[in-house]
C-alpha cells in the first residue's frame, strides 16, 4: 500500500512536470515517465497484461512518435522560451496546488465500499475476454485505427506531396 | 442481426479500399445503397427477424447489441442524413481522390453512429463515441483551410475533455457495480440510491455528453466547427453526429442506467431552457448563414433536452419526435446553405437578397425548413414542439413551458429575418447572373422538404394523446 501511494505521488509529480515544463521534448519524456510509473502500478494491482501494453505502447511507441514529430519542428529562441515559460507559469501556477488539495480532500473522504469480487487477477484469460466478451470493443478499436489511417491520408498525405 | 448494421459497412469499406480502379468507382453507388438499405430494413423488417443470429457467421462475431424502438428511430435518422450527405458528395467534392477519401470517412462515421445506437454496454458506447469523434475531427479539418483546422482543434480539445469525463465516470461506475452492461448497471444504481460517488459519476457523464452535444455553457466549439466544415461535413455534423453522440447517448444512459431523479430533472430542464434561449439570441445576431444555423442547432437541441427533462414517457416521446424532426429540417437547411454557397460563392446574408426569383426551389424548400424549425403548423416541427410544451405543462413545469413558447417566437424571428435577407425583397447588386442550384443539390432538399410536409400533414391522424 505504501509503495502504491509513493508511486502515485511520483506519477502526479511526473504528470505535473509534463504539463509545466518549457520544452516539448521534456514534456514527451515526462509523459513516458508517467506511463512507466502507471505500468508499475498496474502490475502491482495485478493487471499484468494492461501493464505490458501500457509500457510498450504508451511509454515506448507514443513518446517515440512525439519525439520524431518534435524533431521536425523549428525550436524556439531562448527569449521566446523564457516568454512562453512565464505565460505558462502564470496560467498553470494553480495546477499543483489544486492537485495536492484534491488529493488531501479525497484522502479524507469516506468512500462507499466497492463491489466485491472485481480484481484484475480474477480475469485469468485476458485474450478470451478480449476476443469473446469484449469483441464489440475490439471491433470499435479496429474502426478507430482505420479512422486514424484515413485521417493521415486525408490531412497529411496531400500536404507531404506538395 | 443488428450486427449487420456495423459489419456490412465495415467489410464493404475494406473491400472498396482494395487497390482496384473499379472499387473506387463503386463506392458512391454502394454508399447510397447502404443508406437506403438501412432506412428500408429498419422500417420494413419484421420485429421477429431482429433477434436472429448471424447464421454461419455467428461463431465468429459475438457482438452484444440490442434494438428497441428508440434505436430504430435513430437508425432511420442516420440512414436519411447519411443518404443526403453521401448523395451530395458527388456534386460538392469534385476531385475524385478527395471524394473517395471523404466517402470512406463517411462510411467509418456511419459504422460509429450505428455502433453508438446499437450497443448495450457503457464502455462499448464510449468506444463508438470515440469512433464518431475521430471521424468528426477529420470531417471538420477536411478542407485544411486555417479556419477548418482551428474549428477542428477546438473540437478536439473540448471533445477530449468530454471523453476524459466519460472515461472517469465509467471507471467510477465500474468500481461500484462490477459491470458495464446497461441492465446490470441499472440494478447496481438502484441498489445504491444515495451513493454520492455514483451521483458524481452521473454528473461527470452528463457534463461529458453535454460538451459533445455543444449545449450551453459548453457550446464554444460548435459554431466554429459547423461553419468551418465543408458543406457535406456540416450536414453530417449538424444533422446527425452531435445528436447521436451527445443527446442520444445522454437519453439512453439516463433511461437505461441512472433513471430520473428530481435533481437530474432540474438540471436537464435548466440546461435545455438555457440552450434554447442563448442559442436563439446568438442566432439572431449572425450574418453568416451557416453560423446562424449552427446557433439555431443549439437552440433546437435545447428543446429536445427540455422534452426529455420532463422525466415522463410523454416528454420522452416528444423529445424523440423533435430529435427526428430536427435531423430532417436542419439537414435541409444545411443543404440549402450548400446550394446558396455554390451559387453565390458567399455565406454572408448581408450581400444577398431577392434570391427567390433566381433560386425558386432552394427558396421554397428553405422556407419549409425554416418554418418547421420555428414550429409553424402544419409542418412537422410544429407537432413536436407542441408535444414538448404539452409534456412540460402536464408534468407541472409551467415556467419552462412558457420559456419554450417565447423562445419559439425568437426562432421564428431569426428564421424570418434570414428569409427576408436572403430570398425576399429586391435582387441584390451582383446577383443578376445567379442561377438555381444543380439538380444534385435540389433533389435531397426536395426530398427532405417532402418528409417535413408529409409528417406534418399526417401527424394529426396518428398522434394520440
Amino acid at each position: 500500500m505504501r509503495v502504491d501511494i509513493f508511486l502515485l505521488i511520483i506519477l502526479m509529480a511526473a504528470a505535473i512536470w509534463t504539463v509545466m515544463t518549457r520544452s516539448l521534448l521534456r514534456s514527451a519524456i515526462g509523459l513516458a515517465l508517467s506511463s512507466v510509473i502507471l505500468a508499475m502500478l498496474m502490475y502491482r494491482l495485478g493487471a499484468k497484461l494492461a501493464a505490458v501494453v501500457e509500457l510498450s505502447v504508451c511509454a515506448g511507441l507514443i513518446p517515440v512518435i512525439f519525439v520524431s514529430t518534435i524533431s521536425l519542428t523549428e525550436p524556439l529562441t531562448h527569449k521566446e522560451v523564457l516568454q512562453q515559460m512565464k505565460q505558462r507559469l502564470r496560467r498553470f501556477y494553480a495546477l499543483p496546488i489544486m492537485v495536492i488539495a484534491l488529493g488531501i480532500i479525497l484522502s479524507l473522504l469516506r468512500f462507499p465500499p466497492p463491489v466485491t469480487g472485481i480484481s484484475a487477477e480474477g480475469i485469468k484469460d485476458a485474450p478470451s475476454v478480449l476476443w469473446n466478451l469484449r469483441q464489440i470493443d475490439l471491433l470499435g478499436q479496429v474502426v478507430i485505427i482505420l479512422c486514424g489511417v484515413f485521417g493521415v491520408v486525408i490531412l497529411l498525405k496531400e500536404e507531404f506531396k506538395q | 442481426m443488428p450486427a449487420l448494421f456495423i459489419l456490412i459497412p465495415l467489410l464493404s469499406l475494406m473491400l472498396l479500399n482494395l487497390p482496384f480502379g473499379l472499387m473506387r468507382r463503386l463506392i458512391y453507388g454502394w454508399g447510397i445503397l447502404l443508406c437506403l438499405a438501412q432506412f428500408f430494413s429498419v422500417i420494413y423488417l419484421p420485429l421477429g427477424l431482429w433477434g436472429r443470429d448471424l447464421g454461419v457467421l455467428a461463431p465468429f462475431f459475438k457482438l452484444d447489441l440490442g434494438v428497441d424502438n428508440f434505436t430504430r428511430l435513430m437508425l432511420i435518422c442516420i440512414g436519411i442524413v447519411s443518404f443526403t450527405a453521401i448523395f451530395l458528395v458527388r456534386y460538392l467534392i469534385l476531385e475524385e481522390g478527395k471524394r473517395f477519401n471523404f466517402l470512406s470517412l463517411l462510411f467509418l462515421a456511419l459504422i460509429g453512429l450505428n455502433g453508438v445506437v446499437l450497443v448495450e454496454d457503457i464502455f462499448s458506447l464510449y468506444v463508438f463515441l470515440e469512433v464518431v469523434t475521430v471521424c468528426s475531427f477529420i470531417i471538420i479539418a477536411f478542407s485544411r483551410r486555417p479556419d477548418a483546422l482551428e474549428g477542428a482543434f477546438k473540437y478536439v480539445i473540448l471533445s477530449g475533455i468530454g471523453s476524459m469525463m466519460l472515461l472517469a465516470a465509467i471507471a467510477l461506475i465500474f468500481i461500484f457495480s462490477g459491470s458495464t452492461n446497461f441492465i446490470e448497471l441499472s440494478a447496481a444504481v438502484k441498489a445504491l440510491p444515495h451513493n454520492w460517488l455514483m451521483n458524481f459519476a452521473l454528473a461527470l457523464f452528463l457534463s461529458g455528453l453535454l460538451i459533445k452535444s455543444g449545449m450551453v455553457p459548453f457550446h464554444g466549439w460548435l459554431a466554429d466547427a459547423y461553419t468551418a466544415a465543408g458543406p457535406v461535413g456540416s450536414i453530417f455534423l449538424a444533422g446527425i453526429i452531435t445528436k447521436t453522440v451527445g443527446i442520444y447517448a445522454l437519453m439512453r444512459v439516463v433511461i437505461a442506467v441512472f433513471g430520473f431523479s428530481a435533481g437530474l430533472i432540474q438540471v436537464l430542464l435548466f440546461v435545455g431552457a438555457l440552450s434554447i434561449v442563448v442559442g436563439a439570441l446568438l442566432a439572431l445576431a449572425q450574418d453568416d448563414f451557416k453560423r446562424m444555423l449552427a446557433y439555431s442547432s443549439i437552440s433546437q437541441v435545447g428543446y429536445i433536452l427540455l422534452g426529455f427533462g420532463c422525466g415522463s414517457a410523454f416528454g420522452f416521446i416528444a423529445a424523440c419526435f423533435h430529435l427526428f424532426n430536427h435531423a430532417i429540417f436542419k439537414s435541409l437547411l444545411f443543404v440549402n446553405s450548400a446550394a446558396l454557397e455554390q451559387s453565390t460563392g458567399s455565406r454572408d446574408m448581408r450581400s444577398m437578397g431577392g434570391l427567390a426569383q433566381k433560386m425558386p426551389f432552394t427558396g421554397i424548400t428553405s422556407i419549409i425548413g425554416a418554418l418547421s424549425a420555428a414550429g409553424l403548423p402544419p409542418l412537422a416541427g410544429f407537432w413536436s414542439k407542441l408535444l414538448i410544451i404539452l409534456a412540460l405543462w402536464f408534468s407541472g413545469h409551467f415556467l419552462y413551458a412558457a420559456i419554450a413558447v417565447i423562445a419559439s417566437l425568437l426562432t421564428l424571428s431569426y428564421m424570418l429575418s434570414m428569409q427576408r435577407k436572403v430570398f425576399f425583397g429586391e435582387l441584390a447588386i451582383g446577383m443578376e447572373n445567379i442561377r438555381e442550384a444543380r439538380f444534385g443539390l435540389l433533389f435531397p432538399a426536395i426530398l427532405l422538404a417532402l418528409i417535413i410536409v408529409l409528417i406534418g400533414v399526417s401527424a394529426p391522424f396518428w398522434i394520440k394523446l
